[in-house]
């Protein structure tokens, strides 16, 4: 295992020794994202410390753990939704912000009931201008003198829209689709800015499996197109194994990342876990992370 | 007591009806009003705080009271306790739509508000021994009894609520519908939270004045729900909602002068006979002109998705 490249950020692990940083990005690439000894405290409890590590420019990245790890929490620190405690972000080279139109979000799976009378479209078009102060009444904008920007804001929508290949249900309430393609809009509202860094919630989390197997290719088709780092929480690595750059572990407080092979080793994870934790190899190329039943490592890579 | 019965000469009706100041103050406050409730309504039904604009209204029964014990005008009560228990149900947690875990805790503390509103307002109607017609004015409303005074005021709030709404209107959609994405975008979703329900206390105050505490669903729920029925387009449903609650206040008042019944009744089974009516058109619509669902096949699944077009 080649440990040097992984980063272990425990105070445990390295004493008051500072973190290194995760394999050093080459010069001139950019790091989309970017961590330094960062920590996030929720109430008393702290849910993970002194993560360092880097994302660079267009990497694929699954963001793996047992549930209640903070994997979530990683995302919404990356967001601004969540305050450091200690440390910096950044994110695309600036310190994290709310409202940053180059950060995609699909926070964990919202379900729209069957009664919520919007269309999808609108909520894809709210992904865009749904910040902006004033009335969703295009005909005024219009009429304000906006009409070029109407027109531009519309066909961006149009054009989102064809990318997840939900032309044909848009204009229906959203309620009323399906979660398959509920889901396939809810990722056009996240593109619909033109972002450079996407975070994914469990993108696939009770999809079935047509609709998994649809709105994970839409989404390595279009990080991979538009050159789009992309990290993606989820429950199973191995639907994504092929095509992941790096993992990241979040798990009892400490955060791993490197590639799979480096990650996902009994090795590895027993530094985190203790000893009970073993990496299984099936013959048709699955993984699988075996682990104590309280800490709910069995269940997923 | 009227000088001439309904003809179905409506021009000559609409004449006959507005010769009278008390008609005159009623269309205008009950225009207003509605146009406000319709409004307000649509986001109260999107967010589902209902129920926070039922509590808002009661508390404003206590209010109205407590105005009188105090020796204010009732309106003033209204707006002070409905600012206040919208500021208390908003620190509650105030629910909003895709919060249903929290809703439902949210509900009832919501509702011990209620109840205490409640029953403050018959301890108060009791000392300021309001004559019954007070109370029964503030919990049925007495559109017919406007003064110009309260016009004023009405616009007046009716104008603040409006420009209000106006500026909020995108993001609190955004932030009602989806406050998670809403949050990261850079939406102050929790203040928005805030600024609505004293929105939303300033509409029920209105309201109040013209339906009473007890109708006042008439005016902010059923239009929009009744719109929601009919569009799913955000501009169009507030559009419709605002004006089902114009028609059915116009109709009710109408309907009201020529009968010797209550306007309050009149309008309220005016909006609802319209909200009937909005799901048997969406019932039959749906039934006759869809067509049936379909759904890209596993096979073809990555296909489509790249093409963005369902297979046939």
């Amino acid at each position: 295992m080649s440990s040097s490249s992984l980063d272990v950020n425990t105070a445990t692990a390295r004493g008051r020794e500072p973190a290194r940083e995760s394999s050093p990005p080459p010069a001139g690439a950019a790091e989309v994202v970017h961590l330094e000894h960062a920590a996030v405290r929720l109430g008393a409890r702290t849910i993970w410390h002194d993560v360092s590590l880097d994302v660079r420019a267009g990497e694929f990245v699954a963001v793996l753990g047992p549930n209640g790890s903070g994997k979530s929490t990683l995302l919404k620190a990356l967001l601004g939704l969540l305050p450091l405690s200690e440390g910096r972000a950044s994110v695309l080279g600036r310190p994290v912000h709310r409202g940053n139109r180059a950060v995609g979000y699909l926070p964990q799976r919202r379900v729209f009931d069957a009664d919520v009378r919007i269309r999808g479209r609108d909520l894809v078009r709210l992904g865009l201008d749904g910040a902006r102060w004033g009335v969703p009444v295009p005909l005024l904008r219009t009429l304000l003198g906006h009409g070029d920007a109407v027109r531009e804001e519309r066909r961006r929508v149009d054009e989102v829209i064809a990318i997840v290949g939900a032309s044909d249900y848009a204009n229906r309430p959203i309620g009323e689709i399906s979660g398959g393609e509920q889901q396939r809009l809810l990722i056009a509202q996240a593109l619909v800015t033109r972002p450079r860094l996407l975070l994914l919630d469990e993108p696939l989390e009770g999809l079935d499996l047509p609709s998994q197997q649809i709105v994970s290719n839409i989404i390595r088709r279009v990080s991979k197109e538009e050159g789009i780092t992309t990290l993606l929480v989820a429950h199973d690595v191995n639907p994504l194994l092929p095509y992941l750059d790096e993992v990241i572990y979040v798990a009892r407080g400490q955060v791993l990342i490197g590639t799979p092979q480096e990650v996902i080793t009994t090795e590895t994870l027993s530094r985190v876990y203790g000893p009970r934790v073993e990496v299984l190899h099936t013959s048709d190329g699955r993984v699988l992370v075996v682990g104590p039943e309280e800490e709910g490592v069995s269940y997923h890579a | 007591m009227l000088d001439s019965g309904f003809s179905w000469n409506l021009v000559a009706d609409a004449q006959d009806m507005l010769r009278f100041p008390f008609m005159q103050h009623a269309l205008l406050a009950g225009t207003i009003v509605a146009l406000v409730a319709g409004l307000v309504g649509y986001f109260m039904v999107l967010r589902g705080e209902s129920f926070a604009g039922h509590t808002l209204a009661n508390v404003g029964f206590a209010g109205a009271a407590g105005a009188v014990l105090v020796g204010v005008a009732p309106v003033a009560g209204l707006l002070v306790t409905g600012v206040l228990a919208a500021l208390g149900i908003a620190a509650l947690g105030g629910r909003g739509a895709g919060d249903a875990q929290g809703g439902g805790r949210t509900d009832i503390a919501i509702g011990t508000l209620l109840a205490l509103a409640l029953g403050l307002g018959l301890l108060f109607e009791r000392l300021a021994s309001v004559q019954a017609g007070g109370v029964y004015a503030v919990l049925f409303g007495l559109v017919l009894a406007v003064t110009n005074q309260d016009i004023v005021t009405i616009a007046a709030t009716a104008a603040v609520t409006l420009v209000v709404v106006t500026l909020i209107g995108r993001p609190l959609l955004f932030a009602s519908l989806d406050p998670d994405v809403a949050a990261a975008r850079g939406v102050p979703v929790r203040l928005l939270t805030y600024v609505f329900l004293i929105v939303l206390a300033f509409a029920v105050a209105e309201a109040v004045q013209v339906v009473g505490v007890l109708l006042i669903f008439a005016l902010l729920v059923t239009p929009a729900a009744t719109a929601l029925q009919l569009t799913a387009r955000p501009a169009r449903a507030l559009a419709l909602s605002a004006a089902l609650a114009v028609a059915v206040t116009w109709l009710g008042l109408a309907v009201a002068y020529y009968t010797p019944y209550p306007a309050g009744f009149f309008i309220t089974t005016f909006a609802f006979a319209a909200y009937l009516l909005a799901r048997a058109w969406r019932l039959l619509a749906r039934r006759g002109v869809r067509p049936a669902r379909r759904r890209p096949s596993w096979h073809t699944a990555g296909e489509t998705a790249r093409q963005g077009v369902t297979p046939a």
